[in-house]
């Protein structure tokens, strides 16, 4: 039983319950995600961290449905889910707007699923371009944009299908530094306007202590949890939380984690190829 | 107009006058070595010659409405090979039995030269400008087919993760994302195939004597009119050329910023 059970405020809109994932590759059996559990409640922001390759993403791909070969269950408010679920909107870890399609109408996508009328759809789809700060990009094509707008493209796109659960995949990995902390506000702001349930997966501690009510972090093959930490800042957090006191403390905390885990994650690694490489050389 | 301007300018106009200059430096070179007798002017014509029975193949031949044959035989190909080619490569592509059944003699039939089989074609459909079409139509299908499947395959793992997150179903799947994912891909299938329609089409044109730009050649050769059969291939792949720019031009405009 994990240590935070005790602290439930609320039914948890989100349950993971034994998660278990083995993939089979021509060198053997890779377990990626190692007997998981964790609920998240109605609201809350939770982070998912853990080094390069330890399973997150595929972790990230079962609660969203779209790996089924799992073990374990992942229930939403209560239902257990077999597939790609309503209420869960997914942002996923590598570019996926749609380069046929103009900002407006890539951001209208789920709201066409639904069949609303056009008028309404472009209106809702305006306040989703709107909320993450691309007003006059509308008529664009995602090839005419920066990766940083392109990501904010498919953020809006998820929100506009006004998911229960916000799951993102390590959105602005590809970013460099100062864009990353921008986008990091405006989905902390966006999180908090819309009450937003959240799931963020990410390797970048100080983002994950920045936004988060609580972090899982987990540990390099096989993808365990290692600890759960619970972030007790004040909100809203603003960048220069980034310079507090306490907020070192979190960042130090978890940083030891998980330096244990990605010197371990890089020896693997090392072995690995060392061991791989000896016969050619 | 400042340094760099210029030299940006010089750079855009430098390839395509180089290249112009390459053929006029040809024709120079024919010129001069049919004039001197170093080549058989009975088997080359000057190029001099060439271009003075221009204007008489134009007029006299009737050169356009056989243009507008050898186009509209053309075009009534490529319609047919969008059809059938691209309802091909989406077939293979959803039945993964029938794509490795037939992938690989369909790639096969790319490199045959199908024109060779026009005996037959002329047996089932007459000579007509039917197997003419037919023969443009079959001959083109294969580089459709096989971009259509390259196309619809190509699509990125993550735009289908998209679509199952919003819980397409199977035919939104496949209209929402794999078709205009695979568009551009299909749309070169297209092009490559209009191309290989037009060199099929003026080649049976030549072989059965029958119809629009392939048969004046024909005509001409057979009445010994060297410099006229020569001005003829000349027009011919003037018109390739401009199809082929055309097919460009359409191709960019159809196709948003990608
Ligand atoms: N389809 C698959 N087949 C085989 N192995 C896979 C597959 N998908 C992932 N893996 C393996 O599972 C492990 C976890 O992968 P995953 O993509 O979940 O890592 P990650 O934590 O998201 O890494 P990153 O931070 O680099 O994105 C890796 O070792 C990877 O090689
Ligand atoms: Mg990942």
């Amino acid at each position: 039983m994990s240590a935070d059970a005790s602290a439930r405020r609320s039914d948890p809109i989100l349950v993971a319950d034994d998660i278990y994932v083995r993939f089979d590759t021509p060198e053997g059996g890779v377990v990626a995600v190692d007997h998981m559990s964790f609920d998240v409640n109605p609201g809350e922001f939770v982070s998912v961290i853990g080094p390069s390759g330890c399973g997150k993403s595929t972790l990230f791909n079962v609660i969203g449905g779209l790996l089924t070969s799992h073990q374990g269950i992942v229930s939403v408010a209560g239902e257990t889910i077999s597939g790609p679920h309503q209420s869960i909107g997914m942002v996923f870890q590598e570019e996926s707007t749609f380069p046929w399609r103009t900002v407006i109408d890539n951001v209208a996508f789920p709201l066409e699923l639904t069949g609303m009328p056009k008028q309404k759809r472009v209106d809702r789809a305006r306040h989703f371009i709107k909320l993450v700060g691309l007003d006059g990009f509308e008529s664009r094509y995602p090839g005419e944009l920066s990766g940083g707008m392109r990501q904010r493209v498919s953020l809006a796109r998820t929100l506009a299908s006004e998911p229960k659960i916000l799951l993102m995949d390590e959105p602005f990995a590809a970013l460099d530094e100062q864009t990353r902390l921008l986008l990091g506000d405006k989905v902390l702001q966006i999180q908090q306007q819309l009450k937003q349930t959240t799931l963020l997966i990410t390797h970048n501690i100080t983002e994950a202590v920045q936004m988060s009510d609580r972090i899982l972090v987990m540990t390099y093959r096989p993808g365990k949890m290692k600890r759960i930490v619970n972030i007790d800042l004040p909100r809203p957090r603003t960048s220069e939380i980034v310079g507090s006191e306490a907020f070192g403390r979190y960042v130090a905390q978890i940083w030891a984690d998980l330096r244990e885990e990605a010197s371990r994650g890089m020896r693997d690694q090392e072995d690995h190829v060392l061991h791989h490489e000896a016969p050619a050389s | 107009m400042s340094a760099p301007a210029r030299h940006t300018a010089l750079r855009a106009y430098l390839p395509p006058a180089f290249g112009l200059a390459v053929l006029v430096g040809f024709f120079v070179a024919v010129e001069i070595m049919i004039q001197g007798g170093i080549l058989n002017r009975f088997i080359v014509p000057p190029p001099s010659e060439i271009i003075g029975s221009f204007g008489r193949v134009i007029v006299e031949e009737h050169i356009f409405s056989r243009f507008m044959l050898t186009l509209g035989e053309c075009l009534s190909a490529g319609v047919m090979l969008t059809v059938f080619g691209v309802a091909g490569g989406v077939l293979m592509h959803r039945f993964k039995l029938l794509q490795q059944a037939c992938e690989t003699w369909v790639a096969a039939m790319a490199s045959a030269p199908i024109v060779l089989m026009y005996p037959l074609f002329m047996v089932i459909f007459g000579r007509s400008s039917l197997t003419i079409v037919m023969i443009g139509f079959i001959a083109a299908l294969p580089p459709v087919i096989l971009k259509t499947i390259e196309g619809l395959s190509g699509t990125r793992k993550v735009l289908i993760n998209v679509g199952k997150s919003f819980n397409l179903t199977r035919s939104q799947q496949f209209w929402k994302i794999l078709f205009p994912a695979a568009l551009p891909t299909i749309f070169v299938g297209i092009r490559l195939g209009l191309i290989f329609a037009l060199i099929n089409i003026v080649g049976v044109e030549f072989l059965i004597n029958y119809g629009g730009l392939g048969q004046l050649i024909n005509d001409l050769a057979e009445r010994y009119d060297l410099a006229g059969t020569y001005a003829a291939i000349c027009f011919v792949i003037l018109v390739s050329v401009l199809f082929f720019m055309t097919l460009e031009k359409v191709e960019r405009w159809l196709r948003p910023a990608d």
